[in-house]
């Protein structure tokens, strides 16, 4: 069997792109698909996968879980461990599309989950809280399983191959969503798996990136010290985790998120106003080692917006674009033009400036 | 002659231009196709839509000409010849550059002639009629880069660490004050007066995009050069 990630060193190339309807209608993966072929170049089809939110408007109460089996046996210990948390609503094989140019898929199911209420109550836990922690127990305790999204009313699609491909073998013409991100892989020195794709997701939180990061173990060893269990040792995992804890555990804002993944430099802080000095230093001195350092360029997706934010040095280009409701992201302007010929505004973020797409008036993240 | 490229990957679109025998070439419906032009020599190209990656890389003497915006490493080592960017540039725009001259209209990206450098006849310029982000002119070793300011979204004219590291050529600014803290081995002197090789340059400038000389010619610049008398003391440690 080949090796997977983390026995391989893994600099990346790779392409990103993400696009919000910011008044909530719906659209298709196409789009995602038509944009993402405009940089096949930049993947080397060992990876590709796409996050789609608002795609299951009639289990949107429910955690929908996306799991890989390598085997049977690995299906059998995973869905025991989920009876054992969850009441199952609805589940069922992911409906996939033959393609010669995807190969060797593992079994793909899909699970609708609502936390068993007495286990909750006696975990003492948070609801969502309890759901991370029985995804990492799957992934770090069962061999052979791997949740790869478990989001409500969101869904992540990866697999190994070209993003088009991966888009075609997932049908993503047949499910409808506000927003999509998606992620073209290349990865140099690994032969790349299912669960090495992009986009990474805990809860409603997913992640692609275009990078590698240099801070990996530093970051990995902190993060790990809440609970996360880095179990893929990709870089792209611990990015997820950092965003998790620090939105969804200690209550930063986004802006503030971006302050600490890709903070300024200390000169160039202690050129700017009061204000900004003493927050940026103060999230600086907090969360030391949750600084990302490396080339990156990410999109983050949770419900209800977009979040597209580089490293500090700009080590990987990124482009925003708005036209009407839209929004889009993406690596190169062309993948947005491919898709969106005429647009109202295009701009290329600074280095480190997060810059958030949300629904209208949903009272998102970014505050 | 024109080449349709829709649909059309980046080594077919190339080997086209490269196999046609007329000089003037349209390229129509450009998406992101990378390396358009490159190494040429005797070519006019003109594209409508977006072109890739490394615009004109290796550009030896044709003239490219492009409507709207450019992608990152806009004449990656370009040795001679013009591209012309009807809008804006992305990151490392005149990476490497050797000879010839890039003209934008708008703005560019990050690392904006990062290591440019000349040697004897073959001098590069770079003119950007807006703005630009961080490491303007990193590492420069030789060549011309005049950034114009005429942007209007209120941002400086230049990002952080602009000049680090360089050691020959210059930059023209042309801005009432530098609105960044500049290293110490770069010197900045207010000059009323562009020495003519560089008026010269943001004379076509303005020829290319229909612009008034006046505003731009007569106006004040600050120049950065490398500062001799500060010189770089370290190397990866204090020595």
């Amino acid at each position: 069997m080949l090796p997977k990630e983390g026995q391989f060193r893994d600099p990346s190339g790779c392409a990103v792109t993400g696009v919000i309807d910011r008044s909530g209608r719906g659209m298709t993966g196409e789009g995602m698909i038509e944009a993402i072929s405009v940089m096949h170049d930049r993947s080397n089809g060992l990876g590709g996968g796409f996050a789609g939110y608002g795609i299951y408007p009639h289990y949107k109460d429910f955690y929908a879980f996306h799991l890989f089996y390598d085997k049977k046996e690995a299906q059998e210990g995973a869905e025991a461990f989920i009876r054992r948390h969850f009441e199952i609503v609805y589940s069922s094989e992911i409906q996939t599309r033959k393609l010669p140019s995807v190969t060797d898929e593992p079994l793909i199911f899909r699970y609708f989950l609502a936390p068993l209420p007495q286990k909750l109550a006696n975990s003492h836990l948070d609801e969502r809280e309890y759901v991370a922690r029985c995804v990492n127990r799957i992934n770090a305790e069962i061999a052979g399983a791997y949740v790869f999204s478990s989001g409500k009313n969101m869904g992540i699609f990866k697999g190994v191959g070209y993003p088009e491909d991966i888009g075609r073998f997932y049908r993503l013409e047949e499910y409808e969503g506000y927003a999509w991100t998606c992620h073209g892989r290349y990865p140099t020195n690994t032969p790349g798996w299912w669960g090495g794709a992009h986009p990474f997701g805990l809860l409603d939180f997913s992640v692609v990136h275009n990078g590698e990061i240099s801070s990996y173990d530093a970051n990995r060893r902190y993060i790990e010290m809440f609970g996360y269990k880095c179990t893929l040792q990709t870089d792209t995992e611990v990015i997820t985790y950092i965003i998790d804890y620090l939105v969804r555990r200690r209550g930063l804002t986004l802006e503030e998120t971006a302050h600490v993944l890709a903070a300024s430099f200390w000169s160039t802080i202690a050129d700017k106003g009061e204000e900004a000095k003493e927050q940026e230093t103060l999230l600086r001195r907090m969360f030391p080692s949750l600084l990302v350092t490396g080339p990156f360029s990410i999109i983050l997706g949770y419900t209800g917006g977009l979040m597209a934010l580089g490293d500090r040095l700009k080590l990987r280009s990124m482009v925003c674009a708005e036209k009407g409701d839209r929004a889009y992201i993406s690596s190169e302007e062309s993948a947005i033009r491919k898709i969106e010929p005429n647009l109202d505004r295009v701009w290329s973020p600074a280095g480190g400036e997060a810059v958030v797409f949300e629904l209208y008036g949903k009272g998102g993240l970014a505050r | 002659m024109k080449i349709d490229a829709s649909g059309m990957h980046f080594a077919e679109l190339n080997e086209r231009v490269r196999a046609c025998e007329e000089k003037d070439i349209y390229i129509a419906n450009c998406v992101g196709q990378r390396y358009i032009g490159t190494g040429l020599a005797d070519k006019e190209i003109a594209v409508g839509g977006t072109p890739g990656n490394a615009l004109g890389a290796y550009l030896n003497g044709a003239r490219i000409r492009v409507y709207g915006n450019v992608q990152e490493a806009t004449g990656d080592t370009m040795n001679g010849g013009q591209i012309v960017v009807g809008g804006s540039a992305g990151d490392a725009t005149g990476y490497a550059m050797r000879g010839g001259k890039i003209f934008i209209r708008g703005d560019a990206g990050y690392r904006c002639g990062i290591h440019m450098k000349a040697y004897k006849e073959n001098k590069p310029a770079i003119v950007i009629g807006g703005r630009t982000g961080s490491f303007l002119g990193e590492y420069q070793a030789g060549g011309t880069i005049v950034v114009l300011g005429n942007h209007t979204d209120g941002k400086p004219i230049i990002g952080n660490f602009c000049g680090t590291g360089m050691h020959g050529g210059e930059i023209y600014l042309r801005c009432g004050q530098i609105p960044t803290k500049l290293p110490a081995q770069v010197r900045a002197e207010k000059i009323e007066r562009l020495p003519e090789d560089a008026a010269e340059l943001v004379r076509e400038w303005c020829r290319e995009f229909g612009q008034e000389e006046g505003a731009f010619v007569n106006a004040s610049y600050f120049r950065l050069t490398p500062n001799s008398d500060n010189p770089y003391r370290q190397m990866y440690t204090v020595n």
